[in-house]
């Protein structure tokens, strides 16, 4: 305190020495009867301007006038009261300039320069020392001059603002600070809610793609609230419940809906003609395609031989489709490969112009199909004068999948068919939905699957959990090792050799129930990975059973 | 449902077989979609009939383009081959037999045409070159084992082709399958000293110029090779090249630097390379659209934006002939599908033959043409009566008017190609080179309005003699070769010109030399000076005018001008243009060049647009809380950046859709209500997962990540 204490004598006084005459002159030019008080009002923020830029007062001949008057107060001692007066009088003045400011730590630095006057204790002070250089670095980025980034700016500053009222919150000059704080509200709380819509109507004014790509994903940090789902108690749901529920909801817009379908149940005979004169079609567009395509099945194909592929099914793969249509063909055995078996199809195709194949793909773009040797593979299916296939696709990108190549080889044409059906089916198995969904299924064949096994073995698998739940909240758990695992299911009596339990791994293991790892030390590590939740929600269930 | 399961993803139906054996003839599918209207199965055989003329005329051009490139090809293998082989003596101390013939083919960046532009090429060589000719793709070949391998197989495969009865001998060599170059060369000693004496007598025109004809190798995509199997094969081969005579054709998409920068010196060195650009595909372009539409071979046209569609899907998407093909397909396909009236759409006295037949009903839909009304209105009014009341004088009307459009159609085409012969060559192209565009702007409008056509007619009056001489040549040619019997005076009146122009050589020196000369400058004031200055410039601009030259060359101008004003008329000005022209460009659109992303899109963002509910109508925006649940719910999701916290998200949600349901939901409890709605939120979480808008992440508990960018 004292080392800004005496820079700022320091500066005071050369301010006087470069100036007194001139000083003289303009207090005579300029003293008019009205203006004193407004002068005087402003004498606070002007201090803290020659305190800061000493450069100035050569530029600004009315804040050498106030300089001048300003150092007698300072040195005088009822600077309170001055400072009290001022701001009673001119409160609405003052609030005005604190939020047109283009630099907000002018707050902290007017605090400082009060507390320096009101002579407040040290510890106030350091605070304001670590304070006042975060404003400054901000000050560095921020040129001062740029008024249209002032709410974001003093909205980040908030925290230093809002630090420092608090400080003064024990101070007696309870005027100004509620008048600060009211400030520092005002200023704080307009950028929390509109900080995002000012970024925005920047944003739109340049509206380019590029930049708001890079600007969504330049800063790693995003602010979301912090809240989770576990304290909302209805969170979680299981498919069953999720199904019943939904059911009782009454689906709007029925007639409509129907209207809809009904458009796109006449172009079924357009898209018998076109499929059969060498076109495929592929249906886009909002809603699952699924029922409509079920009905084009129902009333088009009862007389042809088609295959129904649902790509949505998690294990689905080329390979199952490719076995499909050999089993249209009534071929038995097996073929080498995926190609090997792609060309007997061709060839059988090509031989017999007689056979003809519907192939109707739900969701040509899912997971499982969308990539490139599954499209490739299709697309030569496709390209096969009597195959004919009629697919859907719902993914925003799934255009992507097709390069010219692959284009051609299919022969598109494209139908959009927005039916804003729920994607039921589709979402229905467990991959696909949300976290929250997770659950049900594993626990459910979790228990089946322990039911059938022997006692022994499930205590096995017990043993198993407990220890990993025993250590769930060890960050480094890799897994129990096989060797420790084997002496705790000897003291249990559950096995008696090491084979024994090898035997009841390996069935484990066929179940997907625990997984082994090798680790460094070339130990095996037993885990299960299935989540916590459930392995509780198991053993609960176990114990209320037996 | 019978076609989901937890346990399985295909579903075969197989019906039994008696019922399979009565399958719908295509032609049902025909006329039972719209409106049962009469003369489908009439209007699918000419769909048919037309359509296989076009396609067959397709190929024809492309087997004539290609001819050239074609012919040089193969100039080029027996050339490099019967270098090969006359030496094949002392083939040991020849150096340059280590080098491979290779053929560069440039086929341009349309890889889908490659496959056809091969295919015949494979085709040639076989019936002209070799029997030996094997093309492999990049796909087929990841590495040197499978690169043999195909080689072998293809090669005896061949072999088969050419003679059934070794089949047997085939099969076994197929079975040992130790694929080196060493077996390949053996197998085709054996091959070609075993079948030299017994070789069919086809074949015998080459196989007597060669004793042993050359191996073709056609790699379809060399870009796409591995570099490795690449240059591997290249070094073996040449190793093996006096015993197993090897030619490679390298199909190349991009640019022909592209060899150098798959293979090190080393390797190329051991081949000969030699460059052949195929036919660029905008030429082809230009030759299909000029055989196939700008002739009265082929009653069915297209309309101006029909054919702006087709060529702006080819220049900017992939520059595919085939899929112009295509497309082309697709609108005649919509035209005889839904215009009734397309059953017209064929050769003029076939139609006039039909116009008998027509029914009363397709009467009617001729009376509700447009153009055909906005004729009979132009009528006198017994004439208006006749054709609205009586189908006799109606069909008599059609048939007329049906000859009409042939004879303007004739007329047409003839102009369009004159007035393209003065066009084609102007500075800057004001009416474009080439002559779909300018086709194009004669479909749009009356050309002559246009200030492109005015800017035209100015340079036209610009252009020298020789310049306008040869023009005048070409357009004499075009109308020589037509034989339409009203424009037969106007190649007459071109010769005329012609001659007129050759006839201004001799008269035009002593023109420009008389008169002026003879008024001398006589000794005035300045007044009186200036005044004849003035006087003599103005005499020197009118004479200027004045030239012979100029005067004939107006004269051309303005009959250039009055042909297309008379003959270039847009086509809807002419009745009964609807039976030809297929305009429906919006459903080509549709279904050749689709915006899924945006369908979608606007699916979410304005449902309005799909169900035509008033609840639904909202200004730009702004979304009514009755949409759909996943418009509200992707709505919402617009407004966050790239994480979105899913609490956050279902309580706007909830907020939103409470607001909706206050007005009727009462009966239920509040916590069922919220319980319903917290479903309904997941559910078109879900959805927009599906969709791909969002996916879940670990970055943050409970939060996903926005895949799409760009707010509402």
């Amino acid at each position: 305190m004292t080392s800004t204490l005496e820079l700022k004598e320091d500066k005071m006084l050369k301010v006087q020495f470069v100036g007194d005459d001139d000083v003289l002159n303009h207090i005579l030019d300029r003293e008019g009867g009205p203006k004193v008080k407004k002068e005087r009002a402003q004498l606070l923020l002007n201090t803290q301007k020659i305190i800061k830029k000493p450069e100035n007062e050569l530029e600004e001949d009315d804040q050498e006038v106030l300089k001048d008057q300003n150092y007698v107060e300072v040195l005088g001692q009822d600077v309170q009261e001055s400072l009290k007066n001022g701001s009673a009088t001119d409160g609405g003045n003052k609030v005005y300039p604190f939020q047109n400011r283009k630099h907000p730590e002018k707050m902290a630095k007017l605090g400082h320069s009060a507390s320096d006057k009101s002579q407040l204790k040290n510890n106030d002070k350091s605070e304001f020392l670590s304070t006042a250089p975060r404003g400054l670095r901000k000050r560095l980025i921020v040129p001062r001059s740029h008024s249209d980034s002032e709410s974001e700016y003093s909205a980040s500053n908030s925290e230093d603002d809002e630090g420092v009222a608090q400080e003064y919150e024990e101070d007696t000059n309870e005027d100004i600070l509620s008048q600060k704080i009211q400030a520092q509200n005002r200023v704080v709380s307009a950028p929390v809610c509109k900080g995002t819509p000012s970024k925005k109507m920047k944003r739109k004014k340049t509206s380019h793609l590029v930049e708001e790509y890079f600007e969504a994903h330049s800063s790693s940090k995003v602010l979301t609230s912090d809240r989770t789902l576990q304290k909302l108690k209805r969170a979680k749901l299981d498919q069953q419940t999720l199904h019943n529920l939904l059911s009782k909801v009454s689906p709007s817009f029925s007639a409509e809906l129907k209207q809809l379908n009904q458009q796109h149940e006449q172009l079924f005979h357009k898209w018998m003609l076109q499929l059969h004169l060498g076109f495929n079609i592929v249906l886009y567009g909002l809603g699952s395609k699924r029922d409509l395509l079920e009905r084009f099945r129902t009333t088009m194909l009862q007389d042809c031989i088609h295959i129904v592929i649902n790509g949505f099914f998690p294990g689905i793969s080329v390979k199952s489709i490719l076995n499909s249509v050999t089993e249209v063909l009534d071929h038995m055995g097996t073929f080498r490969s995926v190609l090997d078996q792609l060309e007997w199809i061709t060839n059988k195709f090509k031989e017999d112009s007689s056979l003809e194949l519907f192939l109707l793909i739900h969701n040509l773009d899912s997971q499982m199909l969308r990539g490139d040797k599954s499209q490739q593979i299709i697309g030569q299916l496709s390209s096969l004068r009597n195959i004919y296939l009629i697919a859907s696709i719902d993914h925003l990108n799934a255009p992507l999948m097709w390069d010219h190549a692959k284009q051609s080889l299919y022969n598109w044409l494209w139908y959009e068919t927005t039916t804003y059906s729920h994607y039921t089916e589709e979402t229905s198995y467990e991959n696909s939905l949300l976290v929250k969904q997770s659950g049900s299924l594993p626990l459910s064949s979790l228990i089946h699957v322990l039911r059938s096994l022997t006692p022994n073995a499930r205590g096995i698998f017990r043993l198993l959990i407990k220890y990993q739940l025993d250590n769930q909240d060890n960050p480094s758990y890799t897994g129990l090792c096989f060797q420790d695992f084997y002496q705790q299911c000897r003291e249990a009596f559950l096995v008696n050799s090491d084979l024994t339990l090898r035997a009841q791994l390996t069935e484990f293991r066929d179940h997907k129930l625990i997984r082994t790892k090798k680790g460094t030390d070339g130990v095996e590590y037993l885990l299960i990975p299935v989540d916590n939740g459930i392995l509780t929600d198991f053993l609960e269930k176990e114990e209320e059973e037996s | 449902m019978a076609t989901s399961s937890v346990s399985k993803g295909c579903f075969v139906f197989k019906p039994n077989f008696k019922k399979r054996k009565i399958s719908v003839p295509i032609e049902d599918y025909f006329n039972k979609g719209k409106n049962a209207s009469e003369d489908s199965k009439l209007r699918f055989e000419t769909y048919q009939l037309i359509w296989q003329q076009m396609k067959s005329e397709t190929e024809r051009l492309q087997e004539e383009l290609n001819k050239n490139l074609f012919d040089s090809l193969i100039e080029f293998l027996q050339t490099s081959h019967s270098g090969l082989w006359k030496n094949s003596e002392d083939w040991s101390c020849e150096i340059k037999l280590r080098e491979i013939p290779t053929a560069a083919l440039i086929l341009g960046v349309n890889v889908t045409d490659h496959d056809l532009t091969l295919r015949s090429l494979t085709e040639v060589l076989q019936n002209n070159v070799t029997p030996y000719v094997v093309s492999l793709q990049a796909k087929d070949c990841p590495d040197m084992k499978h690169f043999l391998q195909k080689l072998v197989s293809q090669l005896m495969d061949c072999k088969v082709d050419v003679q059934s009865k070794e089949k047997e001998s085939v099969q076994v060599i197929q079975k040992n399958v130790h694929y080196s170059m060493d077996s390949l060369s053996a197998w085709y000693m054996s091959v070609t000293q075993k079948t030299d004496p017994k070789m069919p007598r086809k074949k015998r025109t080459f196989s007597s110029q060669w004793q042993s004809p050359p191996v073709v190798l056609i790699l379809k995509d060399m870009e796409s090779f591995t570099t490795k199997v690449l240059q591997d094969f290249i070094i073996i081969s040449s190793q093996h090249l006096h015993e197993f005579p090897l030619i490679l054709i390298f199909g190349i998409a991009t640019s022909p630097v592209v060899i150098h920068r798959l293979l090190p010196h080393a390797v190329s060195s051991l081949l000969c390379i030699e460059l052949f650009q195929s036919l660029s595909c905008k030429e082809h372009l230009t030759t299909v659209l000029d055989k196939l539409l700008l002739t009265t071979q082929f009653p069915f046209k297209l309309s101006e934006k029909v054919l702006q569609i087709l060529t702006n899907i080819f220049l900017y998407h992939d520059f595919s002939i085939q899929n112009f093909i295509k497309g082309l397909q697709l609108s005649l396909l919509e035209h005889f599908y839904s215009q009734p009236l397309s059953v017209l759409c064929c050769n003029l006295p076939e139609a006039k033959r039909r116009t008998h037949f027509l029914s009363a009903n397709q009467c009617e839909n001729i009376r509700r043409l447009p153009s055909f009304r906005r004729y009979v209105e132009k009528q006198s009014s017994q004439k208006q009566v006749a054709l609205l009341t009586s189908d006799r004088s109606l069909k008599e009307e059609t048939q007329s008017l049906l000859e009409n459009l042939h004879v303007y159609h004739t007329n047409y085409f003839l102009v369009l190609r004159c007035l393209h012969q003065f066009t084609s060559s102007l500075p800057k192209y004001p009416l474009g080179r080439q002559i779909r565009e300018l086709y194009c702007m004669c479909l749009e409008k009356n050309i002559w309005d246009s200030e492109e056509y005015a800017s035209v007619l100015q340079l036209l009056r610009l252009l020298a003699k020789d310049e306008l001489m040869a023009m005048l040549q070409n357009c004499f040619k075009v109308f020589q070769s037509s034989s339409a019997k009203e424009l037969g005076n106007t190649a007459k009146k071109i010769e005329e010109f012609l001659a007129q122009f050759q006839s201004l050589d001799e008269t035009k020196e002593e023109e420009d030399t008389s008169q002026l000369q003879s008024k001398g400058l006589q000794k005035t004031d300045l007044y009186h000076l200036q005044k004849s200055l003035l006087e003599m410039k103005e005499l020197r601009s009118t004479s200027k005018r004045q030239t012979k030259f100029e005067v004939l060359r107006e004269q051309v101008v303005s009959f250039v001008d009055s042909l297309v004003r008379e003959y270039l008329l847009p086509p809807d000005t002419q009745p009964l243009h609807e039976t030809l022209y297929f305009s429906s460009a919006h459903t080509l659109r549709q279904h050749l060049n689709a915006a899924p992303r945006i369908a979608l899109h606007t699916a979410l963002n304005n449902p309005y647009y799909y169900l035509k509910n008033e609840a639904l109508r909202s200004e730009e925006g702004c979304i009514p809380n009755v949409a759909p649940d996943i418009c509200i719910a992707y709505k919402l999701h617009l407004e966050c950046s790239r994480l979105i916290n899913l609490v956050d998200w279902s309580e706007a949600f909830a907020t939103v859709v409470t607001a909706a349901e206050k007005m009727d939901a009462n009966s239920v409890t509040s916590e069922e209500r919220n319980e319903v709605i917290h479903a309904r939120f997941i559910r078109a979480v879900s959805e927009l997962e599906l969709l791909g808008f969002i996916k879940p992440t670990k970055q943050k508990t409970d939060h996903v990540a926005r895949l799409t960018w760009g707010g509402c």
